[in-house]
């Protein structure tokens, strides 16, 4: 019986693999750069959903942690030689390196942006519900700011331009060889990065969500008083699936920056972390596969409602139409949906007694 | 005689409400002590008190001889106790094996998340999520959770509540069952009286925050002090 589970869960991986592999060859190359982001926000809601899914705390910051990811990457792989370049001054303790190659940025963006995670989320966590909503809403209000005042190593407002760094995989218009001796274009590139990373951490989240440690934190959403009587300590989970979270968050805000080829403190306005979390209601809180969903949601909706009515306001309101009507039909996001289609049929599967 | 638990002089106020006066009791290894008195006596705040979710305003709690009020709530468990609540703390989106499992992840051996669920008749709803579950089934579900994370000392708040008459004696024998199969000691807070004085070796008596008796169950039924509460509470009530 948990073999025939196990099987299909490993069929469902395969699919979703080899969906991923195909598409590029079947859209254009425009389409894969936004296949790419697709994927990028995949990465940015899976971290969300850890924190606001499993745990049940919410983030009104998650943008701020894209921020730290995009910036770090931007940093080293301008390093000091770009940056001076560029007519900045970084000072001379940061350690921002002679330039690195963009693939090897990632981890370090990752890790560094899990550290800003920790540190945030080690005091706010004192904070519970709404409270802590707005101090996270309160660090997306201030990202651009701090942003631009450190514009000694960030650029200011104006940001850093990736464009003609040599770090660059592909720069834009090379071909760019990968193992097997074929050669890829930049989008094509960029589709494939990203979504190897977003594979290999959506199987980190479904580890996590089986783990000890994920049902730690989802008791901890289902009743606090009851986890810590079992043993589960607050503080420290809660910190931990913050860390986790803007993990992920650094992954997507560094991948963001290489799609981009630039950074600016305008790319992390509010909005963003709002996104993340309409990205994760549409998707389903504590669902994963359906949170591709909510991805391909934030990143096609407002072109679609582009293309519905330029005229000015217009697709702002489409927007938050479409969006509360979801809400309405979809309480429980397109994962909800699913569970309820689906449920019938795969308790036939996995039997519940035994 | 060796105390596992002893409560000593504690105080634990609300506001201006004393709930906890001064109370001392302890729980002698191996037995099953009965915690009674009427609605609002303080019995659930000993509970809290004794898991670490209350601290008191004054007094100690001693668990086999070392101070528990350096443990914070989340190692209680740890240190060997294990409780239920009164209205059922589980956590429903989980599955029934995985609720018992977060207990199971505060000790390693022992029995598995799936025996213990076997032991408590529920090894056929084990994959089914807490959700919807009957109220006897869940308050199953909160005490294998509680069995699994290997207790010395498991603390059960009302167990018979909600049950008829017959299912309580069944309680009865199923709790020193209990005792004799995981090798616990037993603190029952409990307002059938018939259940408590039926399997308890001693009880202790609280009215008002205050310990007002104490004995063998023959003892305390005898204790003027404490018809006096009952009879109160019964006048108050009708």
């Amino acid at each position: 019986m948990l073999a025939a589970r196990t099987a299909i869960r490993v069929l469902g991986l395969a699919l979703f693999v080899a969906v991923v592999v195909v598409v590029p060859s079947r859209i254009s190359e425009f389409r894969a750069s936004e296949f790419a982001l697709i994927g990028i926000f995949f990465i940015a809601i899976l971290g969300l959903n850890i924190l606001t899914g499993y745990t049940g705390v919410i983030s009104l910051g998650h943008g701020a942690f894209m921020a730290v990811g995009a910036y770090t990457t931007a940093i080293l792989m301008l390093g000091r030689p770009g940056l001076e370049a560029g007519g900045l001054s970084p000072p001379d303790w940061l350690p921002v390196g002679d330039g690195m190659k963009d693939v090897y940025t990632i981890p370090i963006a990752a890790l560094v942006a899990a550290l800003a995670g920790a540190l945030f989320g080690l005091p706010a966590l004192r904070l519970s519900g709404p409270y802590l909503a707005l101090a996270t809403f309160g660090v997306a209000v201030a990202t651009p700011s701090v942003i631009r005042k450190f514009d000694s190593v960030t650029g200011g407002s104006g940001g850093l331009n990736l464009f003609d760094s040599p770090n660059l995989t592909g720069a834009i218009f090379n071909a760019v060889h990968v193992p097997g001796g074929r050669t890829l274009t930049f989008n094509d590139w960029l589709y494939y990065l990203t979504w190897t990373i977003a594979l290999a951490l959506f199987v980190v989240a479904w580890l996590i969500h089986h783990s000890r440690l994920g049902r730690a934190l989802r008791a901890i959403r289902d009743d606090e008083i009851a986890a810590v009587a079992s043993g589960v300590g607050l503080a420290w989970h809660k910190t931990l699936a913050f860390s986790l979270s803007a993990l992920y968050a650094g992954v997507a805000g560094s991948l963001l920056a290489m799609s981009a080829f630039s950074v600016q403190p305008g790319a992390f306005p509010v909005d963003r972390s709002i996104a993340l979390l309409v990205g994760l209601a549409v998707g389903g809180l504590g669902s994963l596969v359906p949170l591709v969903a909510g991805a391909v949601f934030l990143v096609f909706l407002p072109q679609w409602a582009q293309d519905l009515s330029q005229a000015p306001g217009v697709p702002a309101v489409i927007y938050g139409a479409v969006l509360i009507g979801l809400m309405i039909v979809l309480p429980t996001g397109v994962g909800g949906l699913l569970r309820r289609v689906l449920g019938p049929l795969t308790s036939r599967l996995y039997p519940r007694s035994q | 005689m060796t105390a596992l638990l002893s409560v000593e002089h504690v105080t634990r106020r609300f506001g201006g409400v004393v709930a906890l006066d001064d109370v001392s009791f302890e729980v002698p290894t191996g037995e099953i002590v009965g915690l009674i008195g009427p609605n609002g006596a303080g019995k659930t705040t000993a509970f809290n008190v004794i898991t670490r979710l209350y601290r008191p305003d004054a007094g100690r709690v001693v668990l086999d001889g070392r101070n528990l009020l350096r443990t914070p709530a989340h190692r209680v468990v740890r240190r060997g106790i294990a409780r239920t609540f009164q209205n059922v703390a589980l956590w429903p989106s989980l599955t029934v094996i995985d609720n018992v499992r977060v207990g199971a992840a505060a000790r390693s051996g022992g029995r598995t998340p799936l025996e213990v669920l076997e032991y408590v008749g529920l090894a056929g709803v084990a994959y089914r999520p807490a959700a919807g579950l009957p109220f006897g089934t869940l308050k199953r579900i909160e005490l294998a959770r509680a069995l699994a994370s290997g207790p010395r000392l498991l603390l059960l708040d009302e167990p018979a509540g909600g049950l008829n008459h017959e299912e309580v004696e069944e309680l009865g024998r199923f709790v020193r069952g209990l005792r004799e199969d995981f090798e616990l000691t037993i603190l029952l807070v409990e307002h059938h009286m018939n259940l408590v004085m039926g399997i308890s070796d001693r009880v202790f008596v609280l009215n008002f925050g205050r310990r007002i008796a104490a004995g063998t169950p023959a003892e305390v039924q005898r204790d003027p002090a404490v018809i006096e509460a009952y009879l109160g509470d019964e006048h108050a009530a009708a």
